[in-house]
């Protein structure tokens, strides 16, 4: 008589659909791709047409934008933000240094892929990407969203040793408070 | 006992009504705000949006026992003071439970939300929210007393305290309370920039400045309750000010047209004005708005 599986279908479809339409970002500006942002914001492209809006604190947003080259000191404090996140929460990759390390390939400081730190649910590549390239970015996360498969922060808990392992490999001086969520 | 039903309808109705309309009020202001600044603008339901992906949230933190308790207050002060405002003149269902007396009991009641967050940002600890919680007492003081002399004003002027006598006394457009007392409303209306907290009064909540001040470590259900109880908290103010400067209203459309025209007053200062730091809005607050209800009362009384 009553359809359990369907009525939670629907929540989720509703959920999903808010999720999607309300992405706000705290953008970790250290890269040089931040300069990109605030055209993306402001009157030309209008990003929140979309959504999308910047959001004061970590544990109010939902989108963690790493904004190009990632050196081992700010990877913890990227780390320590992203677990003050509360889920669902998504990472966006911004330039191609989160992919390979773009032009700082060879550098003795800089991580080169970004994934196997943190969960990456989206890359938007080039150096810069347009603001253009950013939209596009960010509407395919919806689209990720809205199917239900932006699950970085399950992938995280879930192999999370493994990231933990990569993490402390770079960073030497590990002094990270231990969370229990 | 009899039990009243137009009373328990009005219970129930009344917030969800308070929801809709302050969380369209809200989308209106992105959407102005937006097309003032030469954009488009996110659509009129963007607010709606936020706060039920806000409550569709999973993972929750906890500091201590007044963290949850403190949007619980917030939420619990709009509520009461919706409900002792007569939204509809004269109908059965949406006077609630306005009584003799009932507009000191709203000057009190209408703190306590404020009181309420102090107290759960304050257990967080973020030093964030320490500042931003000094910060909105401070104006609070600064915006509460020419808020005080223009209501005292009203009630020397028309010898009572309780908001359906006010309606009753303002049957005729001319009989408004706006213009019978205007320095009151000067007073009044002044005050309410700093209650709604659009710039320059939004020293409290500065997001690129202090993180967004109060809430800044709160997120996920407990922001959605947040936003929950300034929608309807926007709505409960909007009409006791229509109540008692502008006659009330007998429908839904009139109430709608009054509560706009005065939403738009702090909305359109706000997109145009900077921000004003804490001891500059205090001394703003104690020059003008202060002399005005000095005023309101000196006329009424001599």
């Amino acid at each position: 008589m009553y359809n359990d599986k369907e009525a939670s279908k629907i929540v989720d479809i509703i959920k999903n659909f808010a999720r999607k339409h309300s992405l706000w970002i705290v953008a970790y500006g250290t890269g040089c791709g931040a300069i990109e942002l605030p055209p993306t914001m402001t009157s030309r492209y209008d990003a929140e047409r979309f959504g999308i809006r910047g959001s004061a604190t970590p544990r109010q947003a939902d989108v963690l934008l790493i904004t190009g080259y990632l050196s081992v000191k700010t990877l913890k404090r990227v780390i320590r933000t992203y677990e003050q996140m509360q889920e669902p929460k998504y990472v966006i990759g911004f330039g191609s240094c989160t992919i390979n390390g773009g032009m700082y390939w060879d550098s003795y400081n800089t991580i080169k892929a970004l994934d196997r730190y943190l969960p990456v649910d989206v890359y938007i590549n080039g150096c810069m990407p347009r603001p253009e390239a950013v939209i596009s970015g960010f509407i395919k996360l919806q689209e990720l969203i809205a199917q239900g498969k932006a699950d970085g922060a399950k992938r995280y808990q879930e192999n999370l040793e493994w990231y933990r392992e990569n993490q402390r490999k770079v960073i030497k001086n590990w002094r990270m408070p231990e969370y229990n969520w | 006992m009899e039990i009243n039903w137009s009373t328990i309808l009005g219970i129930i109705f009344t917030p969800i009504i308070a929801f809709i309309v302050g969380v369209t009020y809200g989308g209106l202001t992105r959407v102005i705000t937006a097309r003032v600044q030469n954009r488009y603008g996110p659509p009129i339901f963007q607010n709606l949006l936020d706060i039920i992906k806000l409550y569709s949230k999973e993972s929750n933190i906890n500091h201590g026992v007044m963290q949850h308790l403190g949007p619980v207050f917030a939420i619990t002060a709009s509520v009461t003071t919706l409900f002792f405002v007569p939204v509809i003149k004269d109908s059965t269902v949406f006077t609630n439970f306005s009584f003799h007396g009932d507009l000191i009991f709203l000057l009190y009641i209408m703190v306590f939300g404020s009181l309420g967050m102090a107290l759960g940002a304050g257990q967080t600890g973020n030093p964030n929210s320490a500042i931003g919680v000094s910060r909105g007492l401070s104006q609070l003081v600064g915006y509460e007393v020419p808020f005080v002399m223009a209501l005292v004003a009203i009630m020397i002027q028309f010898q009572t305290t309780n908001l359906n006598d006010l309606l009753a006394v303002q049957d005729h457009f001319t009989k408004w309370i706006i213009f019978q007392s205007p320095f009151a409303f000067l007073a009044a209306i002044l005050a309410f920039l700093g209650m709604m907290g659009y710039a320059p009064f939004d020293v409290v909540i500065a997001p690129a400045e202090i993180a967004s001040g109060p809430p800044s470590e709160f997120g996920g259900k407990y922001l959605g309750l947040m936003l929950t109880s300034r929608s309807i908290f926007t709505f409960a103010k909007l009409v006791l000010f229509t109540d008692i400067f502008l006659g009330g209203a007998s429908d839904f459309i009139t109430l709608l047209i009054k509560t706009f025209i005065l939403y738009m007053i702090p909305v359109l200062t706000g997109i145009v004005f900077p921000r004003y730091r804490t001891e500059q809005s205090i001394r703003f607050f104690w020059s003008w708005p202060l002399f005005f209800g000095i005023i309101a009362i000196l006329v009424v009384v001599f």
